[in-house]
């Protein structure tokens, strides 16, 4: 299979060590003069970049929270003036506040290649046509595929979420041979096709590349299976950059490799925040090094994960991370969809001026993933009518769906009834196997 | 002039209503009239009883959410038209029934009907100008 950039993605580990040292200090060097956010926490840490003499070193540094993104909400995060900024994306912060992210131009090129990069490792060519299923605006996902397929030189359909039966019209007239989405919205998309009587066997795909959301190797079979294509997961957050910091190459489905010539990757215990050797499972934590207008250090993903540093069959060096099994925090993904529990509390406190007990229920039912809030209802929230019972659960399913994005049946049930364990409610029961 | 009446949110699970009228024979209250309205996931059950307060501690001691509202207790001719000639003088009046339901009078030939008005004071005047008899919840009770 081609690799996208030979000179980067089979670099010898040394000489990659070398890059990588050059772009950690030229990063440390901007931040430390640009961020006052970095400058106080690297002052606080009493180290200074000057003070960071090998790769090794990184490990000195002070790490960086979601917390503190939001506590520099908009902008302070940024590392360059605003007339040098020519995107913004965001993602869900842990309360009402979404994550706020920007690009240079240089940016958006970087991330065109690597997602450019990651389209070559799933198998594709300038002369394949896309059928972006991701959705399209502030989420990284849609715009992120689609500037690395037409980077590619690919043709780009950008179908963007919903409307699926449309999708499977365009699907069946235009060929596309690629297909990128969230795993759960594409098995959905193949439920549909069956029931339209469309075979997905008779399509023209040959890989997919699915991600936003954890997905397991049983995902991988079903997926493999329905859609008669080959299946590759996609890494990718925000606040590092987008879908593309990591990807599964076609020879091996067995990893992702992180395009180490842009970030470094460190394993941590989450408890104590020591850096783990290769192999060992913890939190993934990475730090960006070429990134202009939003650089970042030693950012904590949260998700759980190893690093394998084998050779591995395709040719790339670059380090393969593991699937990500599980969340250092509370922490949901549905539907590609962040959600904290302490959001949909904001949205209950600010909607209904009252701090009820919820639950969160997560279900996958025909391969898409249900959100049920279940509000347990008080005497404020009573009332002898129906209608206006049912109201209350409409309103708040449509405050959530305003403030998270995410479609959500709100269920009101007796008080008392959602489980405590040690006098505080189970906030989170998610039913879905990856 | 009012009757009160009381309600209580239900889940629609099996035996719940049971353990709601178990709780109201324990506490020794006797149900008058009631009415369940429900939804697929929940339901609402309204009661009118010959004790308000003793229904209302034993059910909230049980861990129910209980509500107060206050009715009309409407006598209705036990004939054709009864009810029609009640619902037509309101309506001429622009007043909406939230929702309603019937009881039986053992005492006498006419039926009580339990109504929830979306404007229970103007439903009131309109009644008492028409000569409509409203039942109290004292009469209710003592039937």
């Amino acid at each position: 299979m081609p690799i996208y950039n030979m000179t980067y993605e089979t670099m010898p580990k040394e000489e990659l060590k070398k890059v990588q040292f050059t772009r950690l200090k030229a990063t440390l060097d901007r931040v430390y003069a640009t961020v006052p956010f970095y400058k106080n926490a690297f002052d606080q840490a009493k180290i200074k970049p000057g003070d960071i003499k090998n790769l090794e070193d990184l490990q000195r540094l002070p790490f960086t929270n979601k917390i503190d993104l939001r506590d520099n909400y908009p902008y302070k995060m940024f590392a360059v003036p605003m007339e040098n900024i020519v995107r913004i994306h965001a993602s869900s912060g842990t309360t009402g506040k979404p994550t706020v992210v920007g690009y240079t131009q240089r940016d958006i090129n970087t991330w065109a290649e690597l997602m450019a990069r990651s389209f070559s490792a799933a198998g594709a060519t300038h002369s394949d046509i896309i059928h972006n299923a991701y959705g399209y605006g502030l989420f990284t996902g849609g715009l992120g595929a689609h500037y690395g397929a037409e980077k590619l030189g690919a043709s780009v359909i950008p179908v963007s979420g919903g409307n699926t039966k449309r999708q499977i019209t365009i699907m069946q007239d235009f060929k596309p041979t690629i297909l990128t989405g969230t795993p759960s919205y594409i098995l959905h998309l193949a439920e549909v096709a069956t029931e339209m009587g469309v075979d997905f066997k008779s399509l023209h795909f040959k890989a997919g590349i699915f991600g936003a959301e954890p997905w397991s190797e049983n995902m991988r079979s079903e997926l493999e299976e329905k859609l008669n294509l080959k299946a590759m997961d996609i890494y990718g957050l925000s606040e590092v950059m987008g879908p593309g910091v990591s990807i599964e190459c076609r020879e091996e489905q067995k990893g992702l490799h992180i395009f180490e010539d842009h970030f470094i990757p460190e394993i941590i215990n989450p408890d104590t925040e020591e850096v783990l050797p290769y192999g060992e499972t913890g939190e993934l934590v990475f730090t960006s090094i070429t990134k202009e207008a939003f650089p970042i250090i030693r950012y904590r993903t949260k998700d759980i994960t190893s690093l394998n540093a084998q050779p591995c069959s395709c040719g790339r060096t670059h380090i393969r991370m593991n699937k990500p099994t599980g969340r250092a925090d509370d922490m949901l993904i549905i539907r590609g969809v962040n959600v904290f529990p302490s959001q949909i509390e904001s949205v209950l406190m600010e909607s209904k001026k009252i701090s009820p007990h919820y639950q969160l229920v997560v279900d996958r039912k025909n391969n898409l993933d249900t959100l049920t809030v279940k509000v347990e209802i008080d005497e404020a929230l009573f009332s002898d009518e129906i209608k206006s019972l049912q109201n209350m659960e409409l309103s708040i399913s449509n405050d959530i769906k305003d403030y998270l994005g995410v479609s959500a049946k709100v269920m009101l049930v007796e008080p008392k009834t959602i489980a405590r364990s040690e006098g505080k409610a189970v906030r989170v029961i998610d039913n879905r196997t990856f | 002039m009012y009757a009160e009446q009381i309600s209580i949110f239900i889940e629609n699970k099996e035996g719940r209503l049971a353990e709601v009228t178990a709780i109201l024979r324990d506490a020794r209250v006797n149900i008058r009239a009631l009415s369940l309205a429900d939804t697929t996931d929940f339901g609402v059950l309204r009661l009118i009883v010959d004790n308000n307060e003793t229904a209302e501690k034993a059910l909230k001691d049980e861990g129910f959410t209980v509500g107060k509202t206050k009715v009309l207790a409407v006598e209705v001719q036990d004939q054709p038209g009864g009810l029609n000639l009640i619902l037509n003088c309101l309506c001429e009046n622009d007043v909406n029934v939230e929702y309603m339901y019937a009881f039986a009078n053992p005492q006498c030939k006419n039926a009580i009907m339990i109504f929830r008005f979306d404007d229970r004071k103007k439903a009131l005047k309109i009644l008492t100008q028409k000569n409509i008899k409203v039942v109290t919840t004292k009469e209710i009770c003592d039937l």
